[in-house]
């Protein structure tokens, strides 16, 4: 090398001009909390278990979600319908206690497909952090569709089918 | 009855140290914020506006922090380390003309803490006292990582001294003073009728030398390795936690500034401008304009400063020692053979 190569001058000036570039070009974060990225449509998030139109639950209790998880992440036990909770229920059997386990699960969404009911979704929220291990396990009182905050599948379910 | 004088000095000693810390604070912040955005992240931005509020909030995380004292370190010389290092830091700025002399009513005041003769000797006492703060806070730790740091911090600030002083002497000769006012009225007018008059068209090797020794002396990348955290998890200040850390970090950045202060003084003109005189007259303006000219040279070098820690990796320890002395010192000797040979045929 030369005198003027081993001084390494004008690669170091021309390195402070690239990152000068840097200075200047579109930054590549994510602002988080106040920006967040687009969700896709079809994102498999938390699950719902629907109400048809009259607020009744759509689940039979027929165990074919269970089944289909490849984690095994659901529980559910199976109650016949008393004479009364029609509006409670849409089908005669019903599940008496539903169960998922949020840190088994990995949202394939194998349940969604299996339902026959259209009773389990996967919507696009996330599941909430905690710190208890207890709080993953998801009962019908979080799962169970609120109807003050009715969600839409039309949307979903076509762009499943497209598919 | 006190001497307006003294009152004035008072008053400048005031507002430099002030003026000082809130650099120093807003370099820690200009840093996070210049390493983001050169790596195409935002840097802070949540604490104030444009995260402008950062340094409070990390000089409160420093109060706050535990301050924990190793059970075998030498106890006092581990609490007065970051003590000497700030010292040290602030002290050098007593000897920088700041602007050129403000006129209150019909008396000149020079804007400068101690207009000493040897105001360059003065500059230099103090760098290489920097070293102890360094060395002692290492040594005191009891740790082989805060002393490898350490060790490194002090053999790698004498031998850039050397090169350092070497460079400087160019610029001494040339002015025939060592009191840094000579040095700044040395650089008014212009040079060949286009280049302003300063010392670094007069002496661009000598500058470079100069530079890269500033960097080595306030510990800064590529030469960053007396803290070099992929081989010495902190270096000097591994063992050290809450506001001495602190203390250690901030001495750094104030060491920034005064350097930058002081390239900026000795080969860029310090408050000098040319021409700014035709337009300004009146003495006080030109302090102002002159003070302000002064303070964006040195906000440059402080981004100079910046630039390189995020472009350039660092130096292994042997490469390091061979550039010091291989390299800079005969540089710089050279250098200083042509200058005096210059002068001599100035003269004839």
């Amino acid at each position: 090398m030369s005198f003027a190569e081993r001084t390494y001058i004008i690669p170091i000036l021309k390195g402070m001009m690239i990152t000068l570039k840097h200075l200047f070009m579109k930054k590549v974060t994510l602002d988080y909390p106040k920006m967040t990225k687009p969700m896709a449509p079809v994102y498999r998030g938390k699950h719902i278990l629907k109400r048809d139109e009259n607020g009744a639950e759509n689940c039979t209790a027929c165990g074919l979600c269970a089944v289909a998880c490849p984690a095994e992440a659901i529980t559910m036990v199976a109650a016949e319908r008393k004479k009364g909770e029609e509006n409670l229920y849409r089908e005669e059997k019903y599940a008496a206690i539903y169960e998922i386990n949020m840190l088994r699960c990995i949202f394939c969404g194998l349940c969604e497909e299996a339902c026959p009911k259209e009773a389990i979704f996967l919507t696009d929220e996330i599941v909430k952090p905690s710190d208890l291990r207890e709080n993953f396990i998801y009962g019908k009182d979080k799962l169970v569709e609120d109807m003050n905050h009715r969600y839409n599948f039309a949307k979903r379910q076509k762009h499943i089918t497209e598919k | 009855m006190i001497e307006p004088i003294l009152i004035f000095k008072f008053a400048l000693a005031i507002i430099v140290f002030a003026i000082s810390l809130g650099v120093a604070a807003y370099a820690t912040y200009g840093e996070r914020k210049i390493a983001g955005l050169f790596q195409d992240r935002f840097g802070p931005n949540n604490a104030g506006p444009w995260g402008l509020l950062q340094p409070l909030a990390d000089g409160g995380k420093m109060f706050f922090k535990e301050d924990f004292i190793p059970a075998a370190s030498e106890k006092f010389l581990f609490i007065i380390a970051p003590g000497i290092a700030m010292f040290t830091a602030l002290m050098t700025s007593a000897v920088i003309p700041w602007t050129s002399a403000i006129v209150i009513a019909g008396i000149p005041y020079q804007v400068q803490l101690a207009d000493i003769d040897v105001g360059i000797l003065y500059v230099f006492g103090f760098v290489s006292m920097g070293v102890y703060g360094i060395m002692i806070g290492g040594w005191a730790s009891n740790n082989k990582y805060s002393l490898m740091g350490a060790i490194r911090a002090s053999s790698q600030m004498i031998s850039y001294e050397l090169a350092m002083g070497l460079a400087l002497l160019a610029v001494i000769m040339m002015t025939g003073s060592l009191g840094l006012n000579e040095i700044v009225d040395h650089q008014k007018g212009s040079l060949f009728g286009f280049l302003p008059n300063w010392n670094v068209f007069k002496q661009p090797v000598g500058f470079l030398v100069f530079l890269i020794c500033a960097f080595a002396e306030t510990n800064r990348a590529p030469f960053d390795l007396p803290e070099c955290e992929t081989e010495l998890v902190g270096g000097y200040h591994t063992e050290y936690s809450s506001m001495k850390l602190g203390l250690f970090l901030f001495a750094e950045y104030i060491n920034m500034f005064v350097s930058s202060a002081i390239i900026a003084t000795i080969y860029f003109g310090g408050y000098n401008l040319p021409l700014i005189g035709r337009f300004i007259t009146d003495p006080n303006t030109l302090a102002v304009v002159g003070f302000l000219v002064f303070f964006v040279k040195i906000l440059f070098f402080i981004f100079l400063y910046m630039w390189v820690r995020w472009t350039l990796p660092r130096f292994r320890y042997d490469q390091l020692m061979h550039l010091g002395w291989k390299s800079l010192i005969p540089i710089a000797i050279i250098n200083l053979l042509v200058t005096a040979g210059f002068l001599i045929l100035k003269e004839y």
